[in-house]
This record gives C-alpha cells, sequence and structure tokens, in this order.
C-alpha cells in the first residue's frame, strides 16, 4: 500500500525568510492556520499523552487476572463491576473494563505504531544518507532494492512476514519496520540528492570535513521537513496495517489486546446488541489514525513550499 | 526494450526464489497441516502415514530441493488439503478477485478524478474541503472496520443488498463473471466499494495535485487568453495533464487492491484468491500459499511493466532505456 | 432514516415471502467447507456430513447418537467372536441407475482401506478387518480378535460405486480425487445427488428420485453455502441470504433469541471441552512457584492438586458467563445418553474451601504458578475458556497465565513440541469428540497410558497412567456383550477421573443452528449440519 507522498520524496529547500519571524515561528502560524488541523493536533497529544501514563489513568488493571471475572462479562456502560468499580464504557466478553482496555490498547497500538515508524525512519535515514552520498554502485544497489520492495504492497509484505514468523508484539513490531524502512530510504536519498548540489555541502567539502559529519551535520537537518511528513502518515497507517492484520488473525496475540484486536474481538458481538465492544474501540482507533492523518496533511502543505499557496 | 523486459524478468525471479524459500521455512517451523487435519481418532500409525503421504517426514532441505526441482517445470506442488495443483485452484479463484478488482478500480477512477479535479480547481470552496476531508477518511479507516459496518446497514438494517457470497455467475471467454446479471452486480458492489475506498482516496488526491499544478502553467493561461472554452480547458488540457500521474499510480495500485482484496474477501465471503491465502494460513496449506504468492510477484512485475511502458507512451520524454530496471 | 427502515423491512419481508412461495429448496449457510467429494479422501466432520447425503453407509447414527440405524444394510449381528454379519438393503440403486450389491460394498471397503494420499484416512475403521462376500446381499466382516465396535465403526465407511470409470491410474482402484470434485465419480445411493460444488462458495445437491432407505427428503434443492466468518453467517441469515446457519456465535444466541426473523435450536453433543495436566516430568517446564521461578517439584503428579484444581473451577460461572448458558457441565467423558458413562459421577460442585485443605494436605498450601495454553480458533470460546480458568486459579491462590494460539501452531506444540516430541506445555485445554459415539475412544486415547506401538494414549498429552485402568480398558474393548461392556467402560472412567482425576473435564459442548421462521433444524449430537435435518414446521 502507498503513503500518498504525491510529493513528499520533493525536497523542501530552506527558503529565504520573508520579515522577520523565526522559520519555526512561520511554521507555528502556517500550522494554525487551519483550525482542524490545530484541534487535530491536540487530540495527537492527548492520545499520546493516555498512552505514556496508561496505568496511572486506566481505572483498572485489564491484564490482572486477579481482578478481572467472567462474572462481569459483557456488562453495559454504566454498570458496576464485582469490585465495586463502575465500569463507564461497558465490559468486553472477557469481563475486562473496556475503557481500561481501550487505553492499554492504545499504548500497544501506538507504541507498534510510532516504536516500529521510528526504527524504519532510522534505517531509512542511514540508507537513504548513504545511497545519496554514495552515489554510483552503491546508490544503485540500494534503490534497486527499495524500488523492488515499494512495488509490493505493504500488506503482502507483512502477510508473508507473519506467516513466516508468527503472531506476537515483537514479530509484528519487526514486519511494520521491514515494511517501512523503504519509504523513508527513498524519501530521504530524494532530499538529499537536491541538497548535495547545493553550495553550503560544496564548500563542506572543500573544508575537508569528515563525511559522517557532512552527512550528520549538514544534510540530515535539510531533509528532515519531508521526513516528518512521511514519518507521521507512516505511523498512522501502521497503526491501521497492525489492526487489519490482527483482524485477519495473524497479527497479534488476544490475550493483551491492541485496539486492532479489541475490533477484531468487538466484530464477534456485533449482532449480541452488546454495541459497545466494538464501536468505542473502533471509534478510538478512528479518532486516532484520523487525527494523526490530518497533522500530516497540514504538516505537508505547510512544509512543502511547491504547494504552499 | 528487450533487455529491459529481461531484466525485470530475472529480477522477479529472485524475489519469487527468495520469498519461497523464506515462506516454506517459515510455514516448516509453525506447524505441519496433519495435526489439524487428522481426525481425532487416529493413531500415531495412522498420523505418521498421513505425514509420509504429504512428504513431510522428510528433512526441510530435501523437502524445498524437490519444491524447486517441479517448480522450475512449472509445477507448484499439490494442495496438502484438496490434493490438487495448488497452481490451478488459485487460478480458479482468480477471475473473481480479477472483477472485483477491476470494478474497485473503476470506481475510484470514475469517481476520484471528477472529484480531485473539482478540489483543485476550487481550492476554497466548502465542497473542496468536504472532498479533501473526506479522502483522509478514506485513507484513514481501516477497510476491514468500514466492510463489518458497510454489511451491518445495507444488508442488516437496510436489506438493500445481500451481506456476502458471489451471485449468478456466466461464462464469458471461459471465465466466470457475476457482472452480467443483477443479482451478480448486487453482490458485487458492497465488496468493491469497500475495495476502492482507498484508492478513490489516492486518486482524489492525485487529481487535486495535478490540477492545482497544471492551472497555473503558461499554456493554460495562454489558451485561457486565446478564448479557449473553460470546459475544454479542463477536459483536454488539464485532464490529460493529470493522467500520467494518475495513470502511473493506478496501475501500480491495481497490484494493491489485488493485495487488498484479502481483506475485503474475508469481510464479504466473496470466493476468490486472497479468501483462498487467509484459508491456507489458517491450514498451513503450504503449496498454496507459496503458489499463491509466486503468481502476485509475477503479476506485480508484469503491472509495473505494463506501467513503464503505458508511461513511456502517454510521456514521451521519458525512455525505457534509461529507467532503473 | 426511518423511511429507509421500512423500506429495509419490506424488502426482508419480501424476501422471506419468496423464500417460502419457493419453499422447496433450502439454502445453509454452513461454516466449514468440505475438503473433497472423495469419501475416503479426509477423515474430516464437514466432509463426512456433506458426502453422507450423497453416500449411503452400511449403518449410520441416529441424530442424537443414542443408537444405530440401518441404511444399506436392513440387519447386523455378530455370528461368533470374530464374525459380524451384515444384510443388504435390497433394490437399491445408484444415481446413475446401476445396482447396489455386495460387491460395491467390498469396492469401497479396499479402497477405504489401501487409500494413498489424503490426509487422514480410513484405514482407522478398515484396519485388521477382511470382508467376504456370502451372496449379492449378505457380507461378513472378520477380525483376529473379538471386536464390539464393528458397527460404529461401519458408520464410516461410505460406499461408492464400483462400475464408475474415473481417470485411470494403480492408485486408489482408479479413481482420484478430482473424479470426485467434479463430479464424474461422485455416484452415490444416498437420497442427494451431487450437482455443483463452487469451492469457497457453495455446494449444490439435488433430490434422488429413486432413494431406497430411512431418510427423509425435505428438499428438492439444497445450496450450501460456506461462510466462514460469524458475524456474516448471522448476518446471511438476517438478510434473509440464507434459511438456516449453523454454529450461531454464543455471543449472538441472546440476541437472535429475542428476534422475530430467526428460530434457534440446539443440541448436547459429543464433545466434552477438558484439561490435561502434565503428570510425566519431575520438572514441568510451566509450573513455577508464585513469583514464576522454576519448581524442581512438579505438584500436577498429585492427584490431589489436580482434584483441588479441579474444585477451583466454577463450572456453572464458565458455562453462565462465557458460554452464555449454552453448554452443559461435565464430570466425566461423554453426556448423558450416551453408552459407557458412569452412573455415579457428577461434575464437581465449586469448593475454593475444600481445594485450599486438598493443596494444603498435598504439602502445596501456600500455592504455585501455572501457565495455561490453548487454541483460539478451535472449539466454542475457547481462548475465553482458558481466560475464565486462569482468572478462577488466580483468585484461589495459584497464579495463572494464559496463552493461547491458533489451532495450526497449538496441536503441533500441545503434542510433540517438547524435547523428543513430547508434550511441550504443562496444562492445556482441548477438547475430544467421541466418534464411536461411547466412551471407549475417549478412554483409549485421552487416559490410557501412552503408548504408540499399541496404538494407546494417542492424543494423552498429560500422560496419565495407571495399570489398573488400562486393564479394564483392555478388556471392555475385547467384551461384545453390550451391558457387561457398559460396566466396564463406566468403571475405567470412575479410575481415570474419578480416582486419578487425569483430566478434568469442564463442559460439553452444545451446537446451535438458527432458521428462518417456519423452519426446524433437528439438533444433532455429532455437530453435523445436514441438509436432510431441515425440515418444515
Amino acid at each position: 500500500m502507498t503513503v500518498i507522498n504525491e510529493d513528499a520524496g520533493v525536497a523542501s529547500a530552506g527558503q529565504g525568510s520573508e520579515g522577520v519571524e523565526t522559520p519555526f515561528q512561520r511554521f507555528v502560524s502556517d500550522f494554525t492556520e487551519s483550525k482542524i488541523a490545530v484541534v487535530s493536533a491536540f487530540v495527537v497529544l492527548a492520545i499520546v499523552f493516555i498512552a505514556v501514563f496508561a496505568p496511572l489513568i486506566a481505572p483498572t488493571d485489564p491484564y490482572d487476572l486477579s481482578i478481572v471475572t467472567v462474572a462481569d462479562k459483557t456488562m453495559a456502560p454504566g454498570a458496576v463491576m464485582q469490585s465495586g468499580q463502575i465500569a463507564h464504557m461497558g465490559t468486553d466478553g472477557s469481563g475486562r473494563d473496556l475503557l481500561s482496555g481501550m487505553i492499554y490498547g492504545l499504548r500497544i497500538s501506538l507504541g507498534i505504531g510510532i516504536g516500529s515508524a521510528v526504527v524504519a525512519l532510522a534505517i531509512g535515514v542511514v540508507v537513504g544518507l548513504i545511497a545519496a552520498y554514495a552515489g554510483g554502485r552503491v546508490d544503485s544497489v540500494i534503490m534497486r532494492l527499495v524500488d523492488m520492495q515499494l512495488s509490493f504492497p505493504a500488506i503482502l509484505i507483512a502477510l508473508v512476514l507473519l506467516v513466516t514468523l508468527g503472531k506476537g508484539v515483537d514479530k509484528t513490531l519487526f514486519a511494520l519496520i521491514v515494511v517501512q524502512w523503504a519509504y523513508y530510504a527513498r524519501t530521504v536519498r530524494g532530499s538529499a540528492l537536491v541538497e548535495r548540489r547545493k553550495e553550503y555541502i560544496e564548500s563542506a567539502q572543500c573544508l575537508a570535513l569528515s563525511k559522517a559529519r557532512i552527512l550528520y551535520r549538514h544534510l540530515f537537518p535539510n531533509v528532515l521537513a519531508p521526513l516528518i511528513v512521511v514519518g507521521t502518515m507512516q505511523t498512522a497507517h501502521a497503526i491501521a496495517l497492525e489492526a487489519t492484520l490482527s483482524f485477519l488473525g495473524i497479527g497479534m496475540e488476544q490475550t493483551e489486546p491492541s485496539l486492532g484486536s479489541l475490533i477484531s474481538n468487538g466484530f464477534q458481538y456485533i449482532h449480541s446488541g452488546h454495541y459497545w465492544i466494538s464501536i468505542f474501540p473502533g471509534l478510538a482507533l478512528l479518532f486516532t489514525i484520523v487525527s494523526i492523518n490530518l497533522v500530516g496533511d497540514r504538516l505537508r502543505d505547510v512544509l512543502n513550499p511547491r504547494l504552499a499557496k | 526494450m528487450t533487455v529491459f523486459i529481461i531484466r525485470r524478468l530475472m529480477q522477479a525471479a529472485v524475489v519469487v526464489f527468495f520469498m519461497s524459500f523464506l515462506v516454506f521455512s517459515g510455514v516448516f517451523v509453525i506447524g505441519d497441516p496433519v495435526d489439524i487435519l487428522i481426525s481425532d481418532e487416529a493413531d500415531e500409525e495412522d498420523r505418521e502415514r498421513a505425514i509420509a503421504a504429504l512428504g513431510l517426514d522428510k528433512p526441510f532441505h530435501i523437502q524445498y530441493l524437490r519444491f524447486l526441482g517441479k517448480a522450475l517445470q512449472g509445477d507448484l506442488g499439490e494442495s496438502f488439503i484438496f490434493e490438487e495443483p495448488a497452481l490451478l485452484l488459485i487460478l480458479e479463484r482468480m477471475p473473481a478477485t480479477m472483477e472485483l478488482a477491476l470494478f474497485a478500480l473503476l470506481l475510484a477512477v470514475v469517481l476520484g478524478i471528477p472529484l480531485g479535479m473539482w478540489a483543485g480547481l476550487k481550492p476554497d470552496s466548502v465542497a473542496a474541503k468536504s472532498i479533501m476531508t473526506g479522502s483522509i477518511l478514506g485513507f484513514s479507516l481501516p477497510t476491514f472496520w468500514v466492510g463489518i459496518m458497510m454489511m451491518m446497514l445495507f444488508a442488516v438494517m437496510l436489506g438493500w443488498l445481500p451481506s456476502t457470497g458471489r451471485g449468478e455467475t456466466s461464462e464469458i471467454f471461459g471465465l466466470e463473471v457475476s457482472f452480467t446479471s443483477w443479482d451478480g452486480i448486487r453482490h458485487l458492489l458492497m465488496p468493491a466499494i469497500n475495495l476502492s475506498l482507498f484508492k478513490l482516496a489516492l486518486v482524489i488526491r492525485l487529481s487535486r495535485a495535478g490540477t492545482k499544478e497544471v492551472i497555473h502553467q503558461d499554456y493554460i493561461k495562454f489558451a485561457r487568453a486565446k478564448g479557449v472554452s473553460r470546459n475544454r480547458i479542463i477536459l483536454v488540457h488539464v485532464l490529460k495533464n493529470i493522467m500520467i500521474p494518475v495513470v502511473t499510480v493506478i496501475g501500480l495500485e491495481f497490484g494493491g487492491l489485488v493485495a487488498f482484496s484479502i481483506v475485503t474477501e474475508t469481510v464479504f465471503a466473496w470466493p476468490g484468491m486472497g479468501k483462498l491465502l487467509i484459508d491456507s494460513i489458517g491450514l498451513l496449506d503450504r503449496p498454496v500459499i507459496v503458489a499463491y504468492l509466486t503468481i502476485i510477484v509475477f503479476l506485480f512485475v508484469i503491472i509495473n511493466l505494463v506501467v513503464d511502458i503505458l508511461y513511456s507512451i502517454l510521456d514521451p520524454r521519458v525512455r525505457l532505456q534509461e529507467m532503473k530496471a | 432514516m426511518s423511511k429507509f427502515t421500512r423500506i429495509g423491512l419490506a424488502a426482508v419481508a419480501a424476501t422471506m415471502v419468496s423464500g417460502a412461495a419457493m419453499a422447496d429448496s433450502a439454502k445453509l449457510g454452513i461454516r466449514s467447507e468440505p475438503s473433497s467429494m472423495d469419501p475416503y479422501f479426509h477423515n474430516l466432520g464437514p466432509n463426512n456430513a456433506m458426502l453422507g447425503q450423497i453416500f449411503g453407509r452400511l449403518v449410520d447414527w441416529g441424530p442424537k447418537m443414542d443408537g444405530l440405524i440401518p441404511r444399506l444394510a436392513t440387519s447386523w449381528k455378530a455370528i461368533n467372536d470374530t464374525t459380524w454379519e451384515f444384510k443388504l438393503r435390497k433394490g437399491v440403486k445408484f444415481h446413475d441407475g446401476s445396482d447396489f450389491t455386495a460387491d460395491d460394498f467390498i469396492f469401497s471397503f479396499k479402497r477405504a482401506d489401501g487409500y494413498t494420499g489424503g490426509n487422514s484416512s480410513f484405514r482407522t475403521y478398515t484396519k485388521g478387518k477382511s470382508v467376504k462376500k456370502i451372496d449379492d446381499f449378505t457380507v461378513h466382516i472378520v477380525t483376529e480378535k473379538p471386536y464390539p465396535l464393528m458397527p460404529n465403526d461401519m458408520t464410516s465407511i461410505m460406499v461408492i460405486s464400483s462400475d464408475v470409470k474415473g481417470s485411470g491410474g494403480s492408485a486408489n482402484m482408479g479413481l482420484k480425487a478430482k473424479d470426485f470434485n467434479n463430479g464424474t465419480a461422485t455416484i452415490g445411493t444416498g437420497p442427494y445427488k451431487f450437482v455443483k460444488w463452487r469451492k469457497g462458495d457453495s455446494l449444490v445437491l439435488e433430490k434422488y428420485d429413486g432413494y431406497k432407505g430411512p431418510l427423509a427428503q425435505p428438499w428438492d434443492k439444497m445450496t450450501f453455502k460456506f461462510i466462514k466468518s460469524e458475524p456474516a453467517r448471522t448476518a446471511a441469515l438476517l438478510a434473509g441470504d440464507v434459511d438456516m446457519i449453523d454454529n450461531v456465535p454464543t455471543s449472538d444466541i441472546g440476541a437472535l433469541s429475542k428476534d422475530k426473523r430467526v428460530s434457534l435450536s440446539s443440541g448436547v453433543s459429543n464433545r466434552v471441552i477438558y484439561l490435561h495436566m502434565d503428570q510425566f516430568r519431575d520438572k514441568s517446564p510451566f509450573v513455577t512457584d508464585k513469583s514464576g521461578n522454576p519448581l524442581d517439584k512438579n505438584p500436577l503428579k498429585d492427584a490431589r492438586v489436580r482434584k483441588a484444581i479441579s474444585m477451583m473451577i466454577n463450572r456453572d460461572e464458565i458455562v453462565d458467563k462465557v458460554m452464555e448458558g449454552v453448554a452443559i457441565k461435565a464430570g466425566q467423558l461423554l453426556p448423558e445418553g450416551f453408552f459407557g458413562r458412569s452412573e455415579k459421577m457428577r461434575p464437581q460442585e465449586y469448593d475454593p474451601s475444600g481445594a485450599k485443605k486438598l493443596l494444603a494436605a498435598a504439602g502445596w498450601g501456600d500455592g504455585f504458578g501455572l501457565t495455561i495454553h490453548g487454541p483460539n480458533d478451535r472449539y466454542i470460546n475457547d481462548a475465553r475458556i482458558c481466560e475464565a480458568v486462569a482468572q478462577m486459579l488466580t483468585r484461589n491462590g495459584i497464579p495463572t497465565k494464559v496463552v493461547t494460539m491458533p489451532k495450526n501452531v497449538y496441536f503441533k506444540r500441545a503434542s510433540k513440541g517438547g524435547p523428543n516430541k513430547s508434550p511441550e506445555f504443562s496444562f492445556v485445554l482441548v477438547g475430544w469428540g467421541s466418534g464411536t459415539g461411547e466412551s471407549s475412544s475417549p478412554l483409549k486415547s485421552l487416559l490410557a497410558t501412552h503408548d504408540k506401538s499399541k496404538g494407546m494414549g494417542a492424543s494423552n498429552r498429560g500422560r496419565h497412567a495407571n495399570p489398573m485402568m488400562d486393564e479394564v480398558l483392555l478388556k471392555a474393548l475385547a467384551t461384545v456383550d453390550d451391558k457387561e461392556r457398559g460396566t466396564l467402560l463406566a468403571k475405567a472412567t470412575e479410575i481415570g477421573i474419578g480416582e486419578d482425576q487425569g483430566i478434568i473435564p469442564l463442559h460439553y459442548q452444545v451446537n446451535t443452528w438458527a432458521t428462518r421462521p417456519g423452519l426446524k433444524y433437528n439438533a444433532r449430537a455429532d455437530e453435523r449440519t445436514v441438509g436432510l435435518d431441515l425440515v418444515k414446521e
């Protein structure tokens, strides 16, 4: 599957600034022009906050089997559980407090999404910079590999890997990293090639600075903008992909479910009248992905000079 | 040109080789199908016979070499479950998947290009903003969840469309198709819409980006100054120019549709090859899994090839020899 | 919206009316697709259920598995210790018009016995037996030792026509699986004829007008649609696309029982869900102390500990909550009505304080840690049952972790994932459906001492071993007299489960079918979905 980088691969060269604003201030003022984007950014922050502090925020520990009991199974939102606590969003098929389950599930989903994106980004940046800077043979071999991988849909590659490796968090994470690194590599290489021909790199070379230093101190900061855009979109994409793989029954184990596996479990209850089991995790997933994507979309508009008005 | 095609095919062969080894060894480690297929009543002797009958008693490298030898002669092995050639099983299911994917592609293009052009021509209108936000939804909503919701709404609550399966089929050129009858179309509609949503969003965004870019170019301004009618500008000049990226991406994405039909087919019980793959994974039917992936890889190579050739026709500046193989 | 809903309901009503007008054809939405139309290809529930409608068997189970009914045989008896005589039905014709005689049965028996390829053969039922033709309508089946289960075994052998021409070759009497799959060889004597199989989608059967035998033919045409996804199957019924679905998920039963568009029928099955415990290793890999460190002693080897665990399990809560009331508490291997049960044994009551005392008496009063392993796509609510058991044990002083996995990974590991192909896990959830319809099959496979050469204890994943029980069981297996055999089987059960607690039975699975109103499915005990059992009310 493709991320929409119909233009993200194109470099955003550092522009000459207008007025006295610093680039960052201008970025902020550009970004906040879209109200939807601002709201989405806040939602994303809130979601990350919830995921990070899940154990403190969640009313109960959904994985503690000494508290969870099937006696609490499929209770409607607002019902009181055996432990005396109120299940604000009801309970799921195993008697877990759904709200707590969702908060912990969000943590897993987001962890996998962001974790895989960050590792893939790191790999992609290194590989992409090497390709751009080394050029020649190295470049063509790397890019052939990248092109080859990108010509296959992510879901297919993830599927092959998970069929090969089996289920589990670590394996899903690994599969998502393998699926994503090539996007970053291509993006970084594209941007870096443009940057490389610029004068400041040439002068750095003339100064006989080490290759690593040039790569790290000079090239890298300048390819950051398109990376941020691709990274945001990829994170959302990875979360959705994990959910889909869990739905197909080849992603995560079900005992400590991610949002995706919660939805997939809830799918079983869709005709039962226990609407909350599938609807709430579905909405949570939806909010997460949509808001990340909206932020990413705005970032692209702001960071990409070609489409700026 | 010939060199180009040969290089591509060699590349495909390498991918297939690598992947078949990966999948072959992976499935070998995970489990063996006899444990799930054999009846509870069978004793150890029966079990061993069944394992031997499938060739699973041999060490891994022998199994793999045997597979390779046969594969080179075009025989991808027999399904453990059906004991029929795996290749045949998949080809049998292929028309259903292709029909679904083509229909979804058609929907994405027919709806996506006009919507995207509109959003590109009047970027500040409410309609444009709704279209763009809608396209983000199209990207964000996981296919399986939308499928379930559609099924609940249109089949169970409203009763407009059948919930699952493929409708009546008839044969055209020896292929079973279902779009020739009303019953068939009714069955096709929901899965096709479900599958197309993602690509629809993609086409909208591509057309919008293309339109926005083209509209400021000199030759459009020139045409306008010359007094060419607005409709003609849009239909001829703009459309023609946004077709290049759209055709490229659509071509490439057709493979994506085929791959993603795995999800849609699972939700809607559509008897295509994607559903066969998921069923085969559940039953560890290794020959079918490997054969499916082999076919898909070749399919992709062919699609990429066709796209590159089309691309060179649409845009004379691109020459095949120069493209990376 | 409300307008649309009304139109929608009208559409549903219209579908139902048209369905009623064409009442002679039935559409059945079923979960599992057969893997072949070849009756000896694969000894698998869906195959045996589907093909039993096309092919005849000498003997068949009644729908409740409480007795045998005559199909192609009209009567059978043991004429001496090692010979069974079957009298065959006269005047029966195959779908192609040819006559059914003893030759067809012998041809079928030989093909089943010598079948090569396929996934699991029917040799289980033909092994050690030889068939003799006495006349066109009498056969003798001879064994070396007395063999009481002969009629039960014959419920598994389907009869094909010896005249059918297949694609040739020397193997399997010249008939290949594909000859059956495309219909050329799919010629039986059953009440329905094969029409078309669209793999992954549907199978069509048509009424056979020349049928002679005890089975009903309620429909002119039956279409089986294969819908694996559970919500999709329910949706298909609610949308009026099919007249009946099988394997109704327990989660939907509550809502469907109130839905006027649907009527439900359910029946207890021959499948018991139980727990197996490692009784053969001194250091068991998934038994730990309470904080998760390995133990050098295995508490599960002590029958008192196993009994205590059984007492900690609240079976009422599992049945009411996890199974939504659709299951029956189990105290032994088969539910009431089946042969070879013990009348003395009852399901263990929930007794946490009794469990504590027993644990203390066994020297494990402080408890220990466990991991329960189970499949998550094999039995009804399997993963949830594992969770519930773990919750109950954790609350009662045995902190238990849960690990569930898909059946394609689980069974290999549970049977032979450990060193030297030993069972990998310490505490597992499994189910067993008795194909012979009585308790010797589970006793032999689950509780008898594991011995590959004798074919005993093949699925004994806890390696329970008690020579006393083995002796009683072996005696039962060689006793032709029903009453005496029943007593022996009951006694073996009392030793294996009652005294040793070799396994912990949890519940018997109950299967549920849902139909349109006006139709009724006569629920079967063998978990099979057979179109003949779908009738108009």
